[in-house]
């Protein structure tokens, strides 16, 4: 079991307290995945020629100052460190994949949470209710939101093992289920250039859908080609820089909720994580039928 | 045994945001050995799990909004009326009394059920009435793939349409559809119509109170026994 939620804003209002209402939505998912918890969080893109990189350190006392400052003399710019908790989210005046690259080489005790230009991405160990508190979810803004809660059945339960998982710029994924044929497509992935961190069945889902992007598949098409390359249970729920869409294996074996008001969509593993949201008992209410996609998209300009 | 003595008709009113879960069910658990309310209205379900489950006396449990999983489970005698969507296993192995949905339900509704009638004013998705034992199912919108598998005894009227594998491996249920069928799963094949099939189509409509609908737009589906150790005194 895990609690998988979403939340997509339609209105400036909803935008302004998304991280409020993501808190409420995780904390009642809490009992679904006691193991871990995280969110992406999509906000304040960086200006085009930057990227936004959210960094990890296992230390507790990462100067995160000194690397600020490291990312100044190496490109320039003025990159300050957004610190929560165990995470930093800097701008950096690179192209996403040379920051990226940069971070491995010169700190390879870091992990790179997530890259691109609004994605910031956040998980822990521990309960959800103490992911919400420890990582201030309640003060975040932001244009869409996901977030999980974990009960690990197919790898150890660590930072890097929990949810979201992105494999691409401004991309991520997260599930509910277990998938069988991980290990090989892995490989498959891995020939084509996609980079794993981890042995976590997940983590290959998050990389199909990137690679699948990456070769000029739509959202709904990447999802779609999930119905005939993997193998196992799923509900997914991936987050793209403008929107996210929701997919269920195709014999429905992890539920599914959404729905949708003039202010907000929204996607939870059950009602119970959608009915703390304003407006939710008036919603309307539905549950994903399986091997759909479902796709919520901002314009693009 | 059960008491069934009924002291009051003012409806009893719990707010799930300010009473526990567990408070509710203990109370109405204990309608079977003490006599108390009949009619009881909860507030505020907002989806939490197994409301009303377990209930064995004869009330009535209005509940003012959605449910999640489990609701009414084992329903014994109760009339358990639920003004929202239900989660998966609504109604799940209901013994006897009547379950009433007005929004659609999640996966596995009435699975298991032994006895009583299942009304789903929405639609149902998978598995609707899987291994049901006896209950009456009737779902005004259509239910998902894997409907009806294994099931062994009770009646499943469909008004909408159906999805893949309808009625797998099914026994002695009958399966009752009157929009499309998306496919039939191993050993269920579709029969006639005959007079009293028509006549208990009605009786479960009316049951339902749906009467936009006849019983003539039904067809009957069923197994073709091939797949089960078939004996005539397990048919009725």
């Amino acid at each position: 079991m895990c609690g998988i939620v979403g939340l997509f804003a339609k209105s400036a209002e909803m935008e302004e307290s998304l991280g409020e209402h993501l808190a409420a939505m995780l904390a009642q998912m809490n009992d679904r995945g006691p193991d871990s918890a995280g969110v992406a969080i999509y906000r304040d893109p960086a200006p085009s020629g930057s990227s936004k990189l959210t960094l990890f350190s296992p230390a507790p006392l990462q100067d995160w100052e000194a690397l600020a400052a490291e990312l100044r003399k190496a490109f320039g710019g003025s990159p300050e460190a957004s610190v929560r908790s165990s995470h930093a989210v800097v701008v950096v005046e690179a192209e996403a994949p040379e920051a990226e690259s940069w971070i491995r080489e010169v700190h390879p005790e870091l992990r790179v949470m997530s890259a691109g230009q609004s994605i910031e991405i956040y998980k822990e160990t521990g309960r959800p209710e103490d992911f919400i508190r420890q990582f201030a979810l309640t003060d975040f803004h932001g244009t869409h939101a996901l977030g999980h809660t974990r009960m690990a059945t197919e790898s150890r339960v660590t930072t890097a093992g929990s949810h979201p998982f992105s494999t691409g710029l401004d991309v991520c994924l997260v599930h509910n289920g277990s998938l069988s044929n991980h290990n090989r497509l892995r490989e498959r992935l891995r020939r084509e250039g996609i980079e794993f961190e981890t042995e976590n069945d997940t983590e290959v889902a998050a990389g199909y859908v990137a690679w699948r992007l990456r070769e000029g598949a739509s959202l709904e098409q990447a999802l779609e080609g999930c119905l005939e390359d993997l193998d196992g249970f799923y509900t997914f729920l991936v987050g793209t820089a403008d929107g996210f869409a929701v997919l269920r294996d195709p014999i429905a074996c992890k539920p599914a909720v959404l729905a949708e008001t003039e202010d907000w969509v929204a996607m939870g593993s059950e009602w119970r994580a959608i009915s703390v949201l304003p407006g939710a008992a008036d919603a309307r209410a539905w549950e994903p039928a399986p091997g759909v996609v479902y796709a919520w998209e901002r314009q693009k300009v | 045994m059960a008491t069934r003595a009924v002291e009051t008709t003012a409806v009893e009113v719990v707010d799930l945001a300010e009473t526990p879960l567990r408070e509710l069910n203990q109370r109405l658990h204990d309608l079977t050995a003490a006599p108390g309310p009949r009619l009881w209205r909860v507030l505020n379900p907002n989806g939490a799990h197994a409301i009303a489950a377990g209930v064995d006396a004869e009330v009535e449990v209005e509940i003012e909004g959605h449910v999640g999983y489990y609701c009414a489970g084992m329903n014994k005698l109760a009339t358990v009326h639920v003004h929202g969507n239900a989660g998966p296993g609504l109604a799940e192995n209901m013994m006897s009394g009547a379950v009433v949905v007005d929004g659609n339900a999640s996966q596995s509704a009435g699975a298991t059920g032994h006895g009583g009638v299942l009304v789903i004013h929405g639609d149902a998705s998978a598995r609707c009435g899987i291994s049901m034992k006896g209950i009456d199912i009737v779902v005004r919108g259509s239910v998902g793939h894997m409907s009806g598998f294994m099931a062994q005894r009770g009646r499943l009227l469909v008004c909408g349409g159906t999805g893949e594998a309808l009625g797998d491996s099914i026994y002695e249920a009958r399966l009752y559809v009157r929009g499309e069928v998306a496919g039939l799963g191993a050993d269920c094949v579709e029969k006639e119509v005959r007079d009293e099939h028509l006549a208990e189509i009605r009786e479960l409509l009316e049951h339902a109170g749906i009467e936009d609908v006849q019983p003539a737009e039904f067809r009957r589906y069923g197994s073709e026994r091939r797949l089960y150790n078939f004996h005539v005194d397990n048919a009725y």
